[in-house]
């Protein structure tokens, strides 16, 4: 539970774009605004799961939080629903998406 | 109310007993909720377990078919790292190892989740306010209780995590 998780967004191993099917690069995790969770916690939980940093956590904590939601992992669907279940472990409100 | 310290690598609180009457009350509700009474029409279920596609019902459903019991089986666990940690029916000090304090943290958080649904806790709700309501109304009434219990979790979460990032 709550290993570091490498960065989910464009890492560099991936294969270049038109090698990888369309059904396996179409897809985001979505964290929703909610009442309940402590600003500071949210960050924490994205540096927790994807290994972001500071900065970049507290960014994707103040899209989800004025926006409403903010899309905080990309990539194919099967990553993506993983990364969803490790968000709800941690009580955030995540749902899957095509980008 | 206490508050969690880092103590030589360790997270430490010192509890008096209404306190830790208030957690176990609060970890074996989590628990109950998961296993005795686990429905999923249950608002508070819905919450803890999010629909990972909203507008599908079919793949969310497939999605909790491979990944439900794992989540239920993490947060049972979770509220459990509290009730383990507490000390029997009386007040006493707390030491959690770095895998507890994140465990706690987690289920903190999950308490919070269920008491925010059934309180109706909505964005720019203004806890102090909601609470002044309610004693005005009936000092001895529930929601006064589960209101400060509520806002007594959120600060000891608080605790918890400014310990564990210092």
């Amino acid at each position: 539970m709550g290993g570091m998780a490498a960065p989910q967004v464009a890492p560099v191993e991936t294969p270049a774009t038109d090698e990888v099917p369309a059904s396996d690069r179409q897809w985001v995790t979505i964290v929703w605004d909610d009442p309940v969770n402590l600003m500071t916690y949210v960050t924490w939980v994205f540096q927790k799961l994807f290994g972001y940093s500071r900065e970049r956590a507290e960014q994707l904590m103040l899209d989800v939080h004025h926006k409403g939601r903010a899309v905080v992992s990309t990539g194919a669907r099967e990553r993506m629903e993983h990364d969803a279940s490790q968000l709800h472990a941690y009580g955030l409100w995540a749902t899957v998406d095509k980008s | 109310m206490s508050m969690f310290r880092r103590q030589a690598g360790r997270y430490v609180a010192v509890f008096a007993v209404d306190e830790v009457r208030v957690l176990r009350k609060v970890a074996s509700e989590v628990v109950g909720l998961l296993t005795d009474g686990f429905d999923h029409t249950d608002p508070v279920v819905g919450r803890l377990f999010p629909a990972v596609y909203p507008e599908d019902a079919p793949d969310t459903a497939e999605f909790r078919r491979y990944t439900e019991g794992d989540l239920k089986t993490a947060k049972i666990d979770q509220a459990g790292a509290i009730l383990a940690a507490l000390p029997d029916d009386a007040g006493g000090e707390v030491r959690l190892d770095a895998e507890a304090a994140e465990a706690w943290l987690r289920a903190l958080n999950d308490a919070r989740l269920a008491m925010g649904v059934r309180l109706e806790i909505k964005d720019g709700t203004d806890l102090g306010e909601e609470l002044d309501d309610a004693v005005a109304e009936d000092p001895g009434s529930s929601r006064v209780f589960q209101l400060s219990v509520y806002a007594y979790l959120g600060y000891l979460q608080e605790s918890l995590l400014n310990a564990l990032i210092d």
